[in-house]
């Protein structure tokens, strides 16, 4: 006979499927719950970062750049024009990065937050895809952001200037799926955020062809572009707002890049996830 | 009949070289409240994640509410509640909001949820708190904040690593109250401690565990009877004539144990033989009777203290 226990809700309450096909879900509401605590400092970051730009490199540097190159423009259009997808896939890397790498070191190693929900019904790869969308979450509010403030300084004269929005947005999550995988490998973050910002983040936006075609740096400096996400996007960008020109071939390249790097980040970061939570 | 929540037979975890858990065996029963009592690095706190789910052993068979770990993790996970060792509470987040989202992760209806927190916050006695950020808490209030959490989903078997590893007496003994009340409400309690008190007020029954193995079980008061004398007699008579006097001493009762700062020794009648080490012309500086306790079956089965 058993005892009958009027406590144990969780027999009658608590149904696994449902858990097992929504659990990323309640992962990622909590984390933008979190994520509201700081939402203003975000949304500042979000709209002060384009003004910046946009005022020192697009106007002021932009205005030098048009006036010397007369009527030709910078690939065929106005320096901004030029600039825009650029800055807009910038803005949506550092911003999936931001949420993806450091809810990932707060969780196995400030916090320990991730052993909480690992502890509930909640599977490592459900964490992890969970952490992810909260990120996609953000890239999306902050290239919009970004792109209006882009559309306020006139910087949008392409009519098809919003397709660099889901180009943007992409490359963002390709990235920060990334960063999210080797994120949950670290064991020690001090070293990792050093590298990160100097080698990493800081060559990536200077050498993607982000403020001059690529094809005008020195060719053994041009690798760096081709395996930076934010080249990618930015040539898909140019080609999608403007009509830069660039081969079908090279195209699918850039899609599938961003595809792949997508895929590897997640596919990993559900595996390190679950290792690292099981040992 | 009683009923088999959890059932281990030569449960094994090995960390490269080292065997954390050694080929243990145990059940723990529908209701109990079962201790798991030893040292720092006995391999408690091994055994208890191998129990709640998430890390998974190296040999034996291990049952949990009747499904294997290695399968049905989540499964079995959604009906446990877990305190672990180190509180890992949002700190970002309020007392309010840390029992929400802690119980969305069981998948529970929202409004079920929110109707759970005003009685936990109550249990807790965290009521005053529960605006407040997790940061800003006492060391105590985190704690019973995290044991609320575990309850939230109304777990059949509640999981304790080292409740009160870290507070304060005071702490320590609102805590033990909390849990005494789940333990009459027929609550499951799996219970680590290297408090010997601890694991006698909260526990019907305990393995005592070093080294990753179990050197031996039943309840308190068993093992006690079984492994120790009804009293002990503890003398000083100073660091430098503790080893002197241990002989003569050893001739006088049943079994004596020599720690660095005093000696303790075991009988049924600690003031008969205070009583007659005085008689034999020696002359303890200090010298007090007590109860045997779980410290002493301890000390008796290894050669050690629990706390070292």
């Amino acid at each position: 006979m058993s005892i009958t226990n009027t406590r144990q809700g969780s027999l009658r309450l608590v149904d696994a499927t449902k858990i097992h096909s929504r659990g990323a879900i309640y992962v990622a509401q909590a984390r933008i719950r979190t994520m509201m605590k700081w939402i203003w400092m975000i949304l500042a970051i979000a709209v002060a970062n384009p003004v910046l730009y946009l005022i020192s490199v697009g106007v002021g540097l932009g205005g030098l750049i048009d006036k010397h190159v007369g009527a030709a423009g910078v690939d065929g259009v106005k320096y901004l024009t030029f600039l825009a997808p650029a800055l807009l896939a910038q803005a949506a890397i550092q911003g999936a990065m931001d949420e993806s790498v450091f809810p990932t070191i707060e969780g196995f190693k400030w916090h320990k937050t991730f052993y909480a929900m690992n502890s509930t019904p909640l599977t490592g790869s459900q964490i992890s895809v969970g952490v992810f969308l909260a990120a996609f979450f953000r890239t999306i509010y902050t290239v919009l952001l970004y792109f209006g403030v882009m559309w306020a300084f006139g910087a949008l004269e392409s009519p098809r200037a919003w397709l660099a929005i889901p180009v943007a947005i992409f490359a963002g999550i390709s990235f920060g799926a990334i960063m999210q995988s080797v994120a949950a490998k670290l064991e020690n973050e001090n070293i990792f955020f050093v590298v990160l910002g100097r080698f990493i983040m800081m060559p990536l936006f200077l050498f993607s062809g982000t403020f001059f075609p690529l094809s005008s740096m020195p060719f053994f400096l041009q690798w760096i572009g081709w395996i930076s996400p934010l080249w990618h996007a930015t040539e898909l960008g140019r080609y999608l707002t403007y009509g830069h020109v660039i081969t079908p071939a090279m195209m699918w390249i850039h899609v599938l890049v961003l595809t792949v790097l997508l895929f590897v980040g997640l596919y990993l970061s559900a595996r390190i996830y679950s290792k690292r939570l099981a040992k | 009949m009683s009923q088999s929540l959890i059932s281990a037979r030569g449960l094994t975890k090995k960390f490269g070289d080292l065997t954390a858990v050694d080929g243990i065996d145990f059940d723990v029963s529908r209701g109990e409240s079962f201790g798991l009592l030893g040292p720092n690095g006995a391999g408690k706190s091994t055994v208890m994640r191998m129990i709640g789910a998430t890390s998974q052993r190296d040999a034996g068979q291990l049952t949990i509410l009747g499904k294997d770990p290695e399968k049905h993790g989540p499964q079995i996970r959604a009906h446990l509640g877990v305190v672990p060792q180190q509180d890992n509470l949002d700190m970002q987040l309020s007392v309010t909001e840390n029992l929400y989202i802690y119980g969305r992760y069981f998948g529970l209806p929202r409004k079920f949820v929110k109707g759970k927190i005003d009685e936990l916050l109550s249990f807790a006695q965290l009521e005053e708190k529960r605006d407040s950020k997790v940061e800003a808490l006492s060391g105590g209030m985190k704690r019973r904040l995290t044991i609320a959490r575990a309850l939230v989903s109304e777990p059949e078997i509640l999981m304790l690593d080292e409740p009160t590893t870290g507070l304060d007496p005071q702490a320590r003994h609102i805590l033990w109250d909390r849990l005494f009340r789940l333990k009459e409400q027929g609550v499951t309690l799996v219970i680590t401690t290297h408090f010997m008190d601890e694991a006698e007020q909260l526990c019907d029954r305990l393995v005592v565990m070093d080294k990753g193995k179990i050197m031996a079980q039943g309840a308190p008061a068993g093992l006690i009877k079984d492994y120790s004398t009804k009293e002990v007699l503890e003398v000083r008579f100073g660091a430098d004539r503790n080893q002197e006097v241990a002989d003569a001493l050893k001739a006088m009762c049943e079994r004596i144990e020599e720690l660095p700062d005093r000696i303790l020794m075991y009988t049924d009648d600690g003031e008969a033989l205070l009583e007659k080490i005085y008689a034999s012309g020696l002359h303890p500086k200090t010298s007090l009777v007590r109860r045997s306790s779980l410290e002493d079956v301890f000390l008796r089965l290894t050669g050690r203290t629990l706390i070292e």
